[in-house]
């Protein structure tokens, strides 16, 4: 029985795998073909015809050949015709196999493009086989003139020849899934030229274009300004931009007069394009065609452009000679036959350089052959009323010879300096600008114009100073001469010509520190300079720098709070070494609050010597200013009232607690930590021992839980003083009336005595 | 009416040192009762000038940070010299407080036993009398009986001595303390004490200032009788009739004991008595200028 009923389950089961196996069977491959085969099998979608021909070869051979259709177009049924109604038949969803995840955050996915698209739907390959044409297959969608051009770049032809290059996934973001638009920050631009052009991307990312593009400047230029984005050719490239004859242009892009560029540059150079096209190197290129001429980035160099006032800079006067012989190698041959050995006799200690004679950009003019000597310009501006009209108002041009003969530029010539004269104008030296003293002393003007007097300069305040107006013109001497303005003693005075009440300076009226050449003067800095006459005593330039001043809210500052200590310990650096071991030292402290530097203690104008009563009874706005509390109860006990008295000895903040090395006191290091307290009030007590120092110093009877005895000390007092005031109170108000009133019975009665008596006496006469 | 008019009804009187003295019953002030020896007012002049050195300089230091006691230091040459003065006072203050003691075993050398001393009529201890006479002063303040029959003490005038007495000790000890905090924490003392002494030191300050400047000038020289000032502490003596009005049952007893003409001085020359009135006037300004400027401190300092 059991047997039979076992055979029937088999039957039964058997037959149930037949029939399912014959329903899958009739989803196989071969029934979709059998109609999708068909090549002109449409239907239409959103007015769409669309094709539903599958390639039943191709199919087999893509990689899911071996997939049946249903794996893929799930939720099939095979009932209906067409299969479903509806839009989106069958959508594949490759997720439910692949993870698509990264794909999503791709820039082909936010504009609705999906798999099928790259890989197609039925015809899917290898990826390997995708990305070795990958070039070729963007291009198939993305057919704007930029892309394209990417065929013709030279990273596109050591593709070709296969050698490594990059492609298009190389810079979008390196995955095919994940492919962004080419918004890239300049650092992942730079990271991703850097892969192979390691040098000359670190020579730009030094140099002033880099610089510039570092502190995101918008006109900074990147990579792709010179050298395109997909259209990247070889400066051999008679096409490209970095071509040798394309390079003025590229440049000119920029610098070319008109530009916002050109409002920029702090060089004294205009016409830049102009003069070069005049220019010997120009007229090679342009008119006589030679390519070995040399052309902006000769000079310049291409990436790593730099300031003439930068000591690398390949313009540098140190090294402008050696970039100039990177094609004149014979060049000191020849200017020895030139010159002769004449200027040498002359100025022995004005050994020129190249630009010396020959100006950048104009190199064809040489000056020394016009022999502009000093004789020749005093022709003219020896003549006491010889002068000009600027806006209107009258500018002598007399130069008194002598001056500039005793100055610091005595060996000077007067062309060195007043570098701009031209052959081609009648003077010579009408309109050549102001001197531009960076030519030399480029690194204090590249300061100077970081500071405030700078910057007010360049935005046209008429009240900023220039270098003369500290310097001097053609009298200028150096600052170790007594007689400059700018030797130590005289500074001072010279910043105070304009940093005082009424003076050209903007801040010198509203300063909250009043006369501040006035405090200097009364101050230890300025009395140790004026009385004592130390010249290691600190001026206005040795805290402000003499020339990168600026306000010490900025952070750049040297008198800003992060920075002060820094300036003060130039001079006072055992100081700022205990400082930096002490609990106010940002280096032990690390706090949210503001720890005090120099200034909130020693003033800075008015700074004192600290044994003056004036610093020492100010502790009140020194460590009061913070410790507000522990300040007022010293004030409560024996040395805060003293001290209020006027008594500078008794022992301050300080004394005790240490000034510059303070720490708080449970550290074993403190003076009044339990090791060192002894010692620390023997200063003044000799005779201080273990209990004597308990006394405590900062004690209130206010504070009923930090010190109950002495608060019940001193109510207990106070209820005595009170109770008694109160009893002899209330006892003189009882007897005052009554004493007054018996005063005036009395008074009465003396009164009435008195008449009798002498009611008495006049009728005995 | 000339004195003059009078001279024949004069009585003659001897005192205890043979002077004969003259008056005229009838005008009993001519003739004077010795209320205080020259040892006693010498120690009293002594007590002023040191206890009003001792509280202004003191008051400097306490309201230290009051303008007006700035100025008052500035004035005395600053806090080198008050501190000075403080110190040197007090160091009168030490003499007068030893003074004063030995003169009491003196007494009792002089054949006082200590049991009249403490309990006899003249004595300064308070007794059951001095209660009752509180009483009675209550009951004649309210109008509800005559004035008491005071004797030579009254109670307040215990109370001015032995507030004198422990002040001196009580502010004494606690200054010594400050004045040497090194040597008494060397003795073992903790620090803390030094704390305490200083609030002692100048809350009992405050307290004696505070009550001389008010309470003893009301009891002793502004109440209407004696209005503006008793120079009896310099001077010694008071006219007899005052001496009968102010202290009626110690003239009794003198009357009775026949010992009142023992009693018996001369009056205050006149050089005496303007040079009593010029220093008790300047002593009792500078109290009550100083108990001005402690009011103003203290409500401008607990304002």
């Amino acid at each position: 029985m059991a047997i039979k009923q076992t055979f029937h389950n088999i039957v039964r089961g058997t037959f149930l795998f037949i029939f399912v196996s014959g329903m899958s069977l009739f989803a196989q491959n071969e029934d979709c073909l059998e109609c999708h085969s068909d090549d002109s099998m449409t239907y239409e979608r959103n007015g769409k015809e669309m094709s539903l021909f599958i390639h039943a070869d191709k199919f087999a051979e893509s990689i899911h050949g071996e997939l049946e259709c249903v794996e893929c177009h799930v939720d099939f049924d095979p009932a209906e015709e067409p299969h479903r109604e509806g839009t989106n038949i069958y959508k594949v969803d490759c997720s439910n196999c692949h993870d698509v995840e990264a794909y999503k955050e791709s820039v082909h996915f936010q504009k609705g493009l999906n798999c099928a698209d790259c890989h197609s739907s039925h015809e899917i390959k290898e990826t390997s086989e995708l990305k070795k044409n990958i070039e070729q297959f963007c291009i198939t969608c993305h057919k704007n003139a930029n892309v394209k051009n990417f065929t013709k770049s030279v990273h596109f032809a050591k593709l070709k020849e296969g050698e490594t290059s990059p492609t298009c996934l190389d810079c979008h973001n390196g995955s095919t899934h994940q492919i962004q638009p080419a918004k890239f920050s300049e650092n992942e631009l730079h990271d991703i030229c850097r892969t192979c052009h390691k040098v000359p991307v670190a020579n730009f990312e030094n140099s002033l274009h880099g610089k510039a593009l570092s502190k995101q400047k918008v006109m900074a230029p990147n990579c792709i300004t010179c050298h395109n984005s997909h259209d990247i050719r070889s400066g051999k490239d008679q096409s490209s931009k970095t071509y040798v004859m394309n390079i003025p242009k590229l440049c000119g892009n920029c610098h070319k007069d008109g530009t916002d560029v050109s409002t920029l540059k702090n060089i004294d150079q205009r016409h830049i394009l102009e003069n070069y096209s005049e220019s010997i190197h120009g007229e090679g290129l342009l008119k006589k065609g030679l390519i070995v001429s040399a052309v902006c980035t000769s000079c310049h160099f291409s990436h790593s452009i730099l300031p003439h006032e930068d000591i690398n800079s390949s313009i540098n006067r140190k090294n402008i000679a050696n970039t100039c012989m990177q094609c004149h190698q014979q060049i000191e041959k020849v200017h020895q036959q030139v010159i002769n050995g004449e200027l040498w006799e002359k100025n022995p200690n004005s050994i020129p350089v190249c630009i010396d004679c020959h100006q950048p950009h104009q190199v064809r003019r040489v000056f020394y052959e016009q022999d502009y000597t000093n004789d020749y310009c005093m022709t003219c501006h020896k003549d006491q009323n010889l002068s000009k009209v600027v806006n209107g108002e009258k500018v002598s041009l007399y130069v008194n010879i002598d001056d500039h003969n005793n100055s610091a530029h005595k060996e000077k010539t007067c062309i060195n300096c007043h570098s701009n004269v031209s052959t081609a104008r009648k003077p010579v030296c009408i309109n050549s600008g102001k001197v531009d003293c960076s030519t030399c002393h480029a690194g204090q003007v590249d300061d100077f114009n970081l500071s405030t007097h700078g910057i007010k300069l360049a935005a046209g305040d008429k009240h900023a100073p220039e270098c003369i107006d500290c310097h001097g013109k053609h009298n200028i001497l150096k600052k170790d001469n007594t007689a400059a303005p700018t030797f130590a003693r005289n500074i001072p005075n010279l910043c105070g010509k304009c940093h005082k009440a009424d003076g050209r300076a903007e801040k010198a009226s509203s300063t909250p520190e009043g006369s501040i050449v006035e405090n200097y003067k009364m101050s230890i800095h300025g009395k140790g300079l004026l009385e004592s006459g130390l010249m290691v005593t600190a001026t206005c330039v040795d805290c402000h720098t003499a020339h990168k001043e600026l306000p010490a809210s900025d952070l750049m500052s040297s008198v800003n709070q992060h920075n002060v200590a820094n300036t003060c310990a130039k001079c006072h650096l055992g100081i700022l070494e205990k400082f930096n071991k002490s609990i106010h030292s940002p280096l032990v402290t690390k706090t949210d609050k503001e720890l005090p530097g120099c200034r909130d203690c020693h003033k800075s104008h008015t700074i004192e010597r600290t044994d003056l009563d004036d610093f020492r009874q100010g502790i009140y706005t020194q460590c009061g200013r913070c410790h507000e509390e522990v300040t007022a109860t010293y004030f409560e006990t024996f040395h805060g009232k003293v001290s209020k008295l006027g008594s500078v000895k008794t022992a301050k903040c300080y004394d005790c607690h240490g000034s510059h090395d303070i720490l708080p006191t449970y550290m074993p290091e403190s003076k009044l930590s339990r090791e060192n307290v002894v010692e620390t009030c023997k200063t003044c007590h000799p005779q201080s021992n273990k209990k004597f120092v308990g006394y405590l110093t900062h004690a209130t009877h206010h504070d009923k839980d930090k010190y109950p005895f002495l608060y019940y000390t001193f109510w207990g007092m106070t209820i005595l003083l009170l109770s008694t005031f109160t009893f002899f109170g209330l006892h003189t108000l009882l007897w005052l009336p009554r004493a007054l009133a018996e005063k005036k019975k009395h008074n009465k009665q003396k009164k009435q005595i008195a008449a009798r008596k002498e009611g008495t006496d006049d009728s005995g006469e | 009416m000339t004195q003059e008019n009078n001279t024949q009804e004069n009585l003659k009187y001897t005192d205890a040192l043979g002077n004969t003295i003259s008056g005229s019953e009838e005008n009993e002030k001519d003739i004077h009762v010795r209320r205080f020896d020259t040892y006693t007012r010498v120690m009293h002049i002594m007590i002023i000038t040191s206890f009003l050195t001792l509280s202004v300089t003191g008051m400097i230091i306490k309201f230290s940070g009051v303008g007006v006691f700035q100025f008052l230091s500035d004035i005395l040459g600053g806090y080198k010299v008050t501190g000075f003065l403080h110190r040197f006072a007090a160091i009168i203050t030490f003499g007068y407080f030893a003074l004063h003691t030995g003169s009491l075993f003196k007494k009792k050398k002089d054949g006082h036993t200590f049991k009249y001393m403490f309990t006899g009529e003249n004595t300064m201890v308070p007794r059951k009398q001095d209660a009752i006479e509180f009483y009675q002063t209550i009951k004649w303040f309210l109008g509800l009986g005559p004035r008491p029959e005071y004797g030579r003490w009254t109670y307040w005038e215990k109370f001015d001595y032995f507030a004198v007495f422990w002040g001196v000790m009580v502010i004494g000890f606690s200054g010594l303390l400050l004045w040497f905090p090194a040597f008494f924490t060397s003795l073992g003392l903790p620090g803390e004490v030094i704390n305490v002494a200083t609030i002692i030191h100048s809350d009992e300050a405050l307290l004696a200032t505070g009550f001389i400047f008010t309470v003893h000038f009301f009891n002793t020289h502004f109440r209407p009788d004696k209005f503006p000032m008793d120079t009896v502490i310099f001077t010694g003596s008071m006219s007899l009739e005052e001496f009968k009005e102010d202290r009626p049952r110690q003239y009794k007893i003198l009357k009775e004991s026949g010992e009142l003409e023992n009693y018996f001085v001369a009056a205050p020359k006149k050089g005496l008595l303007r040079a009593s009135r010029i220093f008790g006037t300047v002593a009792l300004l500078i109290g009550l200028t100083t108990v001005l400027m402690i009011i103003y401190s203290m409500l401008f300092l607990y304002q």
